[in-house]
């Protein structure tokens, strides 16, 4: 019997699985953004999401950070199903997942450093010094150590999103969502943030998933890659494998545009 | 008696009037505040009910008139058998009046911050109250002081109205200076001078507080 398999229990058992969607459908009046999709993210596993614009892929990161509402369907996250909590317990769900934005998103109200500490102090009870050391250590780590009294309005688009990074990994997520973190800088500044990026995933056993245009950086840090189109997962692989010799049709067209 | 000795031996009372005037706009900015934020943030509630109540409220003060609403906290509400001094009621229906106009004030300014700001503070698991007061808040309050300039100086532009209930203030005593020289033109000229030095002096204090607010926000002059 299936079930007195013990390789396969293993396979399944909910500690190994950081993300699960099950039958994940999301409308937006008559648009159908996902359409029943299922796939799973196993802990420390780096996946990346690809796909033309439209298919959905933002959507899945901003329904895993409850920032929207799944229309049917079941989002679990370390075996704990979390769509259509209250508040309360999405506070309880949100504590294992970090995401950083297109736009950075940094606050403005307040200086580099503060960005990073208000969050560990406010919500997880850290001591302003605590949350300091954590915070320098991270700057560090982005290598923007001599900016913590600065203005973010000072910094430029890449150290803005470096400084992004920091502030997501103060939280201590298990899991990172990345949307399309280098989509809104220069062309020059796009390195030093894929760099820190690489350096977090290399240092870290942290599970990632990553909405990216960046085919290079996909192909260094995913282990797997899920091609999506039309709301649905139509291919996914790892990189070497999909980059090299994709079977679907739409990801050749895909990838034959963006590489 | 020529008006200007009239005006040097009344410049006693003429500064009672104007401490009575600014007294009553400060008090009823300082209601008409805490009511702007209760019911901005209240029409800002997920609570169909309470988004409602706020809405009423605010829809009623804003549409009736501040002569009429103090004429009936003064002389309506002790037939009623609630007998309130002058100035509370004065301070009331200003704190109402202008609390209606400045919840507006309030909630455009919330609405006016990026929504992606608010996705920062759940990505960072903050709770609701935390998102408002340490983010939200501070980002709004900025764009709310010229607008609020705005209503705090016809605020103290209604305070005329306290003559009518009694009070002594600053329109009342250059009233009595006019009777008693007979000289219109100057004795409202004065008045007119007075009211603009103190509409000016609230002006520049406002100024100063949005420059703060802004500096804050890294969007001043560095």
């Amino acid at each position: 019997m299936l079930t007195d398999n013990p390789a396969r229990k293993t396979s399944v058992s909910p500690v190994s699985t950081a993300v699960t969607f099950d039958q994940v459908v999301k409308r937006y009046g008559d648009h159908t953004v996902l359409d029943h999709l299922d796939f799973e993210v196993r802990q420390g596993e780096r996946v990346t999401l690809i796909g033309p614009s439209g298919s959905g892929k933002t959507t899945i990161l901003r329904l895993l950070m409850t920032l929207e509402r799944v229309t049917e369907g079941v989002i679990q996250v370390n075996g704990q199903p979390f769509s259509g909590l209250p508040e309360k317990q999405l506070r309880r769900a949100r504590r294992h997942i970090g995401m950083v934005f297109q736009q950075f998103n940094l606050f403005p109200n307040m200086k580099v450093l503060d960005n990073i500490t208000e969050a560990p102090v406010q919500v997880l009870g850290l001591s302003r010094d605590e949350a300091a050391e954590r915070a320098r250590d991270l700057l560090d780590l982005v290598g923007l150590a001599d900016k913590a009294d600065v203005h973010p309005t000072r910094l430029s688009g890449g150290q803005q999103q470096r400084v992004a990074i920091a502030r997501a990994l103060a939280m201590r997520p298990d899991i990172l969502l990345l949307d399309e973190v280098t989509s809104a800088l220069d062309p020059e500044l796009v390195q030093g943030v894929l760099d820190v990026l690489r350096d977090i995933a290399q240092a870290t056993d942290i599970t990632m998933l990553c909405v990216t245009h960046e085919m290079g950086f996909a192909r260094d840090i995913s282990d797997r890659v899920l091609m999506f189109d039309g709301g649905r997962v139509i291919e996914s692989g790892p990189p070497e494998r999909m980059f090299s010799e994709p079977e679907h049709e739409r990801t050749r067209d895909f990838l034959g545009a963006v590489l | 008696m020529s008006f200007l000795t009239a005006f040097v031996r009344s410049l006693p009372s003429i500064w009672d009037g104007i401490q009575i005037t600014v007294l009553a706009t400060l008090l009823g900015a300082l209601l008409a505040l805490v009511l702007s934020f209760v019911l901005g943030l209240a029409a800002r509630s997920r609570h169909l009910l309470v988004r409602g109540l706020a809405r009423a409220v605010v829809e009623f003060f804003r549409g009736t008139s501040l002569y009429v609403q103090l004429f009936w906290l003064f002389f309506a509400l002790p037939i009623l058998g609630f007998k309130l001094v002058p100035l509370a009621c004065a301070v009331l229906a200003f704190g109402l009046n202008y609390g209606a106009y400045g919840s507006e004030v309030v909630r455009g300014a919330l609405a006016a911050v990026p929504r992606a700001q608010w996705e920062a503070t759940v990505a960072l698991n903050m709770t609701p109250w935390q998102r408002m007061r340490k983010v939200i808040l501070p980002q709004a309050w900025p764009q709310m002081i010229p607008p609020f300039n705005n209503l705090l100086i016809q605020l103290l532009k209604s305070t005329p109205l306290l003559s009518l209930i009694t009070v002594s203030d600053i329109t009342f005593q250059m009233d009595q200076l006019r009777s008693a020289t007979g000289d219109t033109k100057a004795a409202y000229l004065v008045l007119l001078v007075i009211y603009f030095v103190l509409a000016y002096a609230l002006t520049l204090c406002m100024n100063g507080l949005e420059a703060l607010g802004k500096a804050r926000l890294g969007q001043g002059r560095a």
